[in-house]
């Protein structure tokens, strides 16, 4: 099984930044994709992303999503809080303020279904640490249209819950502890600038 | 969620305009999709053909779905910072007009709409304003007309309204009862509701304020760009324009119409008519 993946869609709840931040740290220089994430925040939270998440440098931007704007490599982009992120068979996101979806909005299903639409065999959805069940529909979207799946293994997860809802759901393609996923998607082609 | 059939989808869309009106085409197509989905699961249905059928069959199917279609998520003071901008920098301009009117177009349910009556009664501004709510749901319109709210939504207005600048106690502007909260009649005297299409209508006023939060990120470039020709045309010279906090003009084809007052507000003013345009301007007819 050899794909190549065109865009990296990563959700988070509970226990989010800080295995959001390690996975980032170790992905953002060696890919060329452009990354999504969607870590559950309160609604009127005001973030930076590049304070948060990582330093912008020569390789790497980190920003807010913002309504119409299209995915670049080299981009590390946060859904806003209060807001779902959509991606648009455009390669561009939209935001939306319909009800929350898992009690959550920014909702990882909704990313990550849009996504799976827009991107089929070249999206990769990564599904890490929560105490609910949002994402694990949304990957198996992602999964169904023959996209790559990895899932955090609970085990190493600070709150198991989200990916295990994941794993009950569907068989995906891999489930690891952060250091491993980056030796993952090393063995997946870099997928044709869109 | 399977993805949608496409030859399904434009049947659909094209239908429900053909038979009613409503212009469903050119909005962003992800978040759609998902609304599209859920009203397919909750109707037991698999095919938005079969769907159709059955919304073409009867006007009350049809309106039974459209709430479905439509967005109606909004909030008192949503955002309060943005109310806070309002007093301080556009209501200074809008006091030195001897009448004013403004526009709140999608107002839903009318807690933003109300919001703005409040935040213009506290700076004397209300009694010389004419206030066009419009949304293109006659159903959210008729609640918002109610001026009555579930209780539960108190608590969250309380707390904008203080963070929005509000100098009163919020609770002069509501009363209370059998889990409900109706607002004071007055604030709803200058307020006049009507449906209004952003997709197929024409301009209507000149106004000196228009608001249009979280309206257009449900639309694809092209009608957010039918929509920014429409406010321009729908403005006074050097009229208001507040849209929501994570849309912009700025990379649309009609930035040059406004300039920025306000860049983390997104409050625009108009400093250009646009040329009329007639394939993007035009009301739009199924003929």
């Amino acid at each position: 099984m050899r794909k190549n993946i065109s865009a990296i869609f990563i959700g988070a709840s509970a226990g989010g930044i800080s295995a959001v931040q390690r996975l980032l740290m170790q992905i953002v220089n060696n890919r060329q994709v452009p990354i999504v994430v969607v870590q559950h925040l309160p609604q009127y939270a005001k973030l930076n992303p590049s304070l948060i998440y990582g330093q912008d440098s020569q390789n790497v931007v980190f920003t807010e999503a913002n309504d119409k704007m299209h995915l670049e490599c080299g981009h590390v982009y946060f859904a806003p809080p209060g807001y779902h992120l959509l991606v648009e068979k455009d390669y561009s996101f939209s935001l939306s303020q319909d009800d929350p979806v898992n009690f959550a909005r920014p909702s990882i299903d909704v990313l990550f279904e849009s996504a799976a639409i827009a991107y089929r065999e070249r999206a990769c959805g990564i599904l890490l640490t929560g105490t609910n069940n949002d994402g694990a529909l949304g990957l198996q979207t992602i999964h169904l249209l023959k996209g790559l799946t990895i899932v955090q293994d609970p085990a190493s997860a600070e709150f198991p819950s989200m990916p295990q809802s994941a794993i009950d759901l569907f068989k995906p393609n891999y489930v690891a502890s952060i250091p491993k996923i980056p030796a993952i998607l090393e063995g997946f082609d870099k997928g044709e600038a869109l | 969620m399977t993805p949608l059939d496409p030859v399904e989808r434009h049947l659909f869309l094209e239908g429900i305009f053909m038979r009613y009106g409503y212009d469903f085409r050119q909005y962003a197509e992800a978040s759609l999709d998902r609304r599209l989905a859920s009203l397919l699961a909750q109707n037991n249905m698999t095919s938005l053909v079969e769907l159709l059928k059955h919304v073409l069959e009867s006007t009350d199917a049809f309106r039974e779905i459209l709430p479905s279609l439509t967005i109606n998520t909004t909030e008192f003071f949503r955002d309060p910072t943005f109310f806070r901008a309002l007093r301080e920098t556009v209501f200074p301009i809008l006091k030195t007009y001897p009448r004013i009117v403004v526009w709140a177009a999608g107002c839903s349910t009318g807690e933003e709409v109300l919001s703005l009556t409040i935040a213009l009664k506290e700076e004397n501004l209300l009694n010389r304003a004419t206030i066009h709510a419009t949304d293109i749901n006659p159903r959210v319109l008729k609640k918002a007309k109610e001026g009555i709210y579930d209780i539960s939504l108190i608590s969250s207005f309380n707390k904008n309204y203080v963070s929005a600048g509000g100098v009163n106690s919020p609770s002069e502007y509501y009363t209370a009862e059998y889990g409900l909260a109706r607002f004071n009649p007055k604030l709803l005297e200058n307020i006049v509701f009507s449906e209004h299409n952003l997709v197929t209508d024409a301009p209507f006023i000149e106004a000196h304020l228009i608001l249009c939060r979280n309206v257009l990120i449900y639309f694809n470039r092209e009608l957010q760009e039918r929509a920014f020709n429409l406010f321009a045309r729908s403005l006074v010279f050097r009229g208001f324009l507040g849209i929501g906090s994570k849309e912009s003009i700025r990379f649309s084809n009609s930035s040059g119409l406004f300039d920025t007052v306000d860049l983390n507000q997104n409050i625009y003013s108009l400093k250009a008519q646009p040329i009329i345009n007639k394939s993007t301007l035009s009301t739009r007819k199924y003929t």
